[in-house]
């Protein structure tokens, strides 16, 4: 029993990296990784491709994808900025039914795709660094000004900070 | 996003699709037609002895440059025109406030939308149509739609509701205006896009003053340029403009990359739109002689362009080709339920582009390069349908105004801190002065040379990124005097006249010789 699968289409909303895990009928009940950490944004800070359509092909799979029981989507957001993320609009699809209508010849997509760039950079640049670091500057200059009006209560802060303090009375 | 094998394939099914529509394909089959022998058309013998591979090429590298990559099979086609749900979602209500607008103003003023002018109407505007200038209406009921300050408003008002906007500063909250976490190029990177503006590359714009001998730049470049032109070569010359088009060079550079040639059927679809014109009454060109009016008539370089602009902006508002863009716009047209059918509702397009304040000036500076109306006519139409579409409608593309507005203000506030704070401050937030600038693409800012070096290098790299450096660049120029100012109205005081900046070096020190 189990399926095969062809290609998983989805719209991602908000989501860095995706991984996939697949569970097959066959062999060990084990989680196999299909797919690790697949990028989804290009900055996890940023807008783009937060939206937009994927699809994880069979030959992009690390591992054999006959068979499947179960698929489990692992989504890793780093990024605090965003208050809601996830995928949408998931499709699966197997061998037969072919994702969407492709209307070119075979030739084609025959292609070789283009390398991936494989370079990491070792350190920040210094430059990008102290440009970053004007922001952090004029907070502190924006704080200083408003130093009166409110104390940073650490203790008070309602709800949120429901430690239960040690009271000597 | 699809893989880059699937994108490049499905890239070369659509412009296939699209040439096959064109006139250079019916060209290039009834040239394989006449010509003798069996299927000579087909070997590249013939394309590359006959002329016919060049202008294909042209083409092919056209559409390339106009439609964005495809976007994934399974997205429908609303993505492709903008893959944020908030921005179309705010697109969408900007428009509609504008319609309502519209129609209020149809109401109020009791004019319709559209209507079939009378015989004797017809014949007169026929007569004048060379000098529409002369003609006073009144018009002192018509308003401007609306002007770069309200659409401000509109882009401040922007939010992504699944960000975390706190109403105190932190980092998470942008200092300037724009509320939006867009990806913006920082300084090593827009070095590495406009590489061509570096120090040690020659530049129409300062190598060509009068203080520089020719022979050290000028006259080398000027004889590149009449070699791009011979070759006829769309990227060719693309790849030319970014270090600035010779003046004489000018009209037929910017013509080859936007691939205009102004052939007979052109000229034949251009007097289609002016019967067009003289057929029908718009309330759009009320509202086109209102700009007219406002803007351009009072701008010293432009007023003498008057009656061309009429002409141009008139037939602009009933062309129908220019729907097409809206397959890769944000914006929507309006469309409007007309009454009765037949002839009205055939010839009644409503383009869906509603002037506003200023949009005139798109048209003016190119009124210095092209005198034939309608050779002018389709260098603006494709200039709006590449590049000034995005300078007006809510999108996240790197040349739309929102991602123009961020950028103009993160540079700004990463370069010169101080002075950010200084007129954030004082109340004077950098954007509510420069954002004028940018809507216009600068025109009736800049004296036209500049302004011309400065739309070279827009169309050199196929971005309009090069406004806002230049807007911040404007700022870094001007950073004392504005140290001192006080108040809004004084720092807008000292960037009132921009008429004597040079663009280029400007653009070059605040990319490539600002210690940061």
């Amino acid at each position: 029993r189990g399926g095969r699968l062809q290609e998983i289409v989805f719209r991602n909303f908000y989501t860095a990296f995706v991984s996939v895990r697949v569970q097959r009928a066959r062999g060990p009940r084990r989680w196999l990784t299909c797919v690790r950490r697949r990028r989804l944004m290009a900055s996890p800070h940023a807008e783009q491709g937060a939206q937009d359509y994927f699809s994880l092909p069979r030959h992009q799979m690390l591992c054999d994808v006959d068979q499947v029981t179960a698929v489990r989507f692992i989504l890793r957001q780093p990024s605090p900025v965003w208050l809601h993320f996830t995928i949408e609009e998931l499709q699966i699809f197997p061998p037969s039914q072919k994702s969407p209508p492709k209307d070119f010849p075979s030739w084609l997509s025959a292609l070789t795709p283009l390398p991936l760039p494989a370079s990491r950079q070792e350190l920040p640049d210094p430059e990008k660094v102290s440009a970053e670091a004007q922001q952090m500057w004029v907070l502190t200059e924006v704080i200083r000004a408003r130093q009166a009006a409110a104390r940073i209560g650490r203790f008070d802060v309602d709800g949120c900070y429901d430690v239960n303090l040690l009271s000597y009375t | 996003m699809v893989d880059a094998e699937g994108g490049l394939s499905l890239t070369i099914a659509r412009v296939v699709q699209r040439l096959r529509g064109s006139s250079l394909h019916s060209q290039l089959e009834r040239q394989a037609r006449v010509s003798p022998g069996p299927a000579p058309a087909l070997s590249t013998g013939f394309f590359y002895f006959t002329g016919w591979e060049k202008k294909l090429q042209n083409a092919v590298y056209s559409e390339l440059n106009v439609f964005p990559s495809p976007c994934h099979p399974a997205a429908p086609p609303e993505h492709m025109k903008e893959p944020l749900a908030y921005m179309r979602k705010a697109q969408g209500s900007w428009e509609k406030r504008i319609l309502k607008s519209l129609n209020s103003m149809c109401t109020e003023l009791n004019i319709p939308l559209a209507q079939k002018r009378p015989a004797s109407e017809q014949k007169e505007l026929l007569n004048k149509w060379n000098e529409m200038g002369t003609d006073e209406p009144d018009l002192s009921l018509f308003r401007p739609v609306y002007a770069p300050k309200d659409f401000l408003e509109v882009l401040m008002n922007l939010r992504n509701p699944n960000y975390e906007n706190g109403e105190q500063p932190s980092f998470r909250n942008h200092l300037g205006l724009i509320q939006v976490p867009l990806k913006v190029k920082d300084i090593p990177e827009l070095k590495e896009d406009f590489s061509e503006l570096g120090l040690n590359i020659g530049q129409l714009g300062i190598d060509d003053s009068a203080q520089v001998p020719p022979e050290f730049f000028e006259n080398e470049h000027v004889r590149v340029g009449q070699k791009v032109l011979a070759e006829q070569d769309s990227a060719a010359a693309q790849q030319y403009v970014r270090q600035g088009c010779p003046t004489a060079l000018r009209a037929e550079l910017w013509a080859l990359i936007l691939n205009i040639s102004n052939q007979p059927e052109d000229i034949l679809y251009y007097e289609q739109l002016k019967s067009n014109v003289i057929q029908h009454n718009l309330l759009v060109d009320s509202l086109i002689y209102k700009d007219v009016k406002l803007t351009a008539s009072n701008d010293d370089y432009y007023f003498v362009f008057e009656d061309y602009l009429y002409q141009v902006l008139l037939c602009f508002s009933r062309d129908t080709s220019v729907l097409e863009h809206f397959a890769y716009s944000s914006a929507t047209p309006p469309k409007s339920y007309i009454r009765g059918k037949g002839e009205l509702q055939k010839s009644f397009c409503f383009v869906g582009v509603i002037p506003f304040h200023g949009f005139s000036m798109y048209v003016a500076p190119l009124c210095f390069l092209y005198h034939e109306p309608s050779k002018l006519y389709q260098m603006f139409r494709e200039m709006y349908v590449r590049f000034f579409f995005r300078l007006h409608s809510i999108s996240s593309h790197p040349s739309g105004i929102v991602s123009l507005c961020l950028l103009f203000e993160t540079l700004l506030q990463t370069h010169l801190p101080q002075l950010f704070y200084h007129l954030r401050e004082i109340g004077a937030q950098p954007l509510r002065i420069s954002f004028k600038w940018m809507v216009r693409a600068f025109s009736g800012y800049l004296a036209t040379d500049q302004l011309l070096l400065l739309w070279d290098r827009i169309l050199g790299y196929n971005s309009l990124e090069i406004l806002a450096v230049l807007a911040a660049a404007v700022f870094a120029f001007r950073a004392v005097n504005l140290m001192e100012v006080t108040s809004l109205a004084a720092a807008e005081a000292v960037l009132a006249d921009l008429s004597t900046l040079k663009v280029v070096p400007l653009l070059q020190i605040f990319l490539f010789a600002t210690v940061t």
